[in-house]
């Protein structure tokens, strides 16, 4: 395996980017679970298959356009999405899931139009939906390292802000915290990791690996950073396994890594299970 | 006309949407004072706080915060707020006590700045002054709710603030242990100076700790000292309460 890394760039390419995403995602997906916005990153990711498929469309109609990378309009329609998403969100003050279903349609919507105008599913909408290794190219990789500078530029200047909104929107305020801006900005960088993502995990299966590790984490952690460590090391996991089995498997890395997070959420489970049933066991013990 | 009281409202009104909430409210809280807000459910207790601490915009009046005006008034950290929906929090919300009381930090660095240096210390202070040091590791879903509320007055206190703003904090909190809440709350008052500003249903538990008592019910009817309250008649509490009161001693 490490001999092939070394021997072929594509693969250089597909792991360098799935170590990055194994970070990206869950650290953004800690905060997108406190604050309940999982089924967004769902509806983002949707909206980012729109732009992708239609990017890929007009790369076969233009001929102009042949050599654009679809992770550019990508990137656009997830953005855009993000945008919107809040837009509606304000309308419906009430009924703020409705924002999400609005959005969630309109990107199936699309990418059914554009999948069908582009002759149906070809091999390069395949990899986009389930995650591909040997489809990354430099230039994804260039991009996918691009957002994780900027992610990890935004935590670092805002954690302490999306810490205090996540746990206490009201405090936040009261505290002078301009949480509509804050908000909007997560929003924006939540689209950029989605669409980061999708190359190696399929746009499918983004928003899982933004939630299943961080399930597992906040099972064991005590705390937010904890929780934090916890969820990047549960990624970095999964997606190792995932790409070196999905390389030797010849399957879709999305589909293992999603796999193997879910694995790995389910023996957090049982050691939790089994470790707070040996606590009682100890505590009924030290009561005789 | 530079203002002497930490609090100074004006002839406030406010309104959402079409309802009147409150209708010309005046209110004066001097630095030390320990003021308990008394009215029925839905009398507009939580949206006076609201207004005081900015997040809600009177409809008329004016509003001055230790002498300044309430919109220009930037020193956020000086005003502390434990709202009446603070421990609605999701418990399974994973952060320590530690991290919660840090949070409040945020007021006094400012937006984007990094904690001061001394942090650790200030949160070990607060987390002393309302008797929880001991607990900083803890996760914070995992606290009684009587201890939970100790936490966020700590959050509040960890800014150093002048005046606590405090939002029914005793609902959801054994009855034995409301009196040594509000102790804590006296000894805040009493060595640190802290004005406080308590909006309660405990009629009977806080009066010997307070010094002034305002009945609130859409607008103020009584505003006073602790003791010309315990002089109205029981008519005069239920011309504003709707209902008899009981009397304090
Ligand atoms: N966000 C809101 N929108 C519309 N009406 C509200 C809102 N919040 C409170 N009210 C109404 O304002 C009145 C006063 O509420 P509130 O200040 O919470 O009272 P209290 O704290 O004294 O119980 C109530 O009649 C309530 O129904
Ligand atoms: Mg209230």
């Amino acid at each position: 395996m490490i001999e092939a890394i070394l021997n072929y760039q594509f693969l250089q390419n597909a792991f360098a980017s799935g170590l990055i995403i194994g970070l990206i995602a869950p650290l953004l997906g800690v905060f997108i679970i406190v604050r309940r916005l999982s089924l967004i990153a769902d509806a983002l990711s949707h909206v980012t298959l729109a732009g992708i498929a239609g990017s890929l469309f007009l790369s076969q109609s233009v001929p102009f356009l042949a050599l654009l990378n679809p992770l550019y309009i990508g990137i656009i329609a997830a953005v855009s999405g993000s945008v919107l998403v809040e837009k509606f969100r304000r309308l419906y003050k009430h009924y703020e899931e409705l924002a999400i279903a609005i959005i969630m349609s309109a990107g199936i919507g699309f990418s059914a139009i554009f999948i069908s105008l582009a002759n149906g599913f070809s091999s390069d909408i395949f990899g986009y939906l389930f995650g591909s290794v040997s489809a990354v190219s430099r230039q994804d990789l260039f991009i996918v390292i691009v957002i994780a500078i900027i992610v990890v530029v935004f935590l670092l200047l805002f954690y302490k802000e999306l810490f205090l909104l996540s746990f206490d929107e009201e405090y936040a305020k009261a505290s002078g915290l301009p949480a509509k801006w804050v908000h909007l900005l997560f929003m924006i960088v939540t689209a950029l990791v989605i669409a980061a993502s999708m190359r190696i995990v399929g746009i499918l299966l983004v928003s899982s690996l933004m939630t299943l590790p961080v399930a597992a984490s906040m099972r064991l952690a005590k705390g937010f950073k904890q929780a934090i460590y916890l969820s990047v090391l549960f990624g970095e996991a999964a997606v190792i396994i995932g790409l070196v089995s999905a390389f030797y498997l010849d399957i879709a890395p999305g589909g293992t890594i999603v796999v193997t997070s879910i694995i790995i959420l389910l023996i957090v489970l049982l050691v939790k299970k089994i470790w707070l049933s040996a606590v009682i066991k100890r505590e009924r013990g030290s009561l005789v | 006309m530079k203002s002497t009281y930490d609090i100074d409202l004006q002839q406030v009104s406010f309104q959402y949407d079409q309802t009147v909430v409150l209708k010309n409210i005046s209110l004066q809280v001097k630095q030390g004072d320990f003021l308990a807000i008394l009215g029925p459910n839905g009398s507009g207790k939580s949206t006076l706080l609201k207004i005081i601490l900015g997040l809600l915009k009177p409809t008329s009046g004016s509003v001055h915060l230790f002498g300044q005006k309430g919109r220009d008034f930037k020193q956020k950290e000086w005003i502390g707020y434990v709202s009446q929906k603070s421990n609605a929090f999701n418990s399974g919300f994973p952060a320590t006590v530690y991290e919660v009381v840090a949070s409040g930090l945020v007021k006094k660095t400012g937006l984007l700045k990094k904690l001061p240096k001394n942090s650790k210390n200030l949160v070990v202070d607060a987390l002393t002054s309302v008797g929880m040091e001991s607990f900083s590791k803890h996760s914070i879903g995992e606290l009684s709710g009587g201890q939970q509320q100790r936490i966020f007055i700590a959050r509040a206190l960890v800014s150093k603030p002048k005046c606590l703003v405090l939002d029914e904090p005793t609902v959801g909190i054994d009855h034995q242990h409301v009196q040594s809440f509000y102790d804590m709350l006296a000894k805040l008052n009493r060595e640190q100076n802290i004005t406080l500003i308590l909006v309660t249903h405990d009629v009977d538990t806080v009066s010997d700790r307070i010094s002034h008592v305002a009945c609130l019910n859409q607008t103020i009817h009584f505003h006073g000292f602790k003791q010309d309250f315990q002089q109205l008649s029981d008519e005069d509490r239920k011309a504003w309460y709707g209902h008899s009161v009981r009397k304090i001693h």
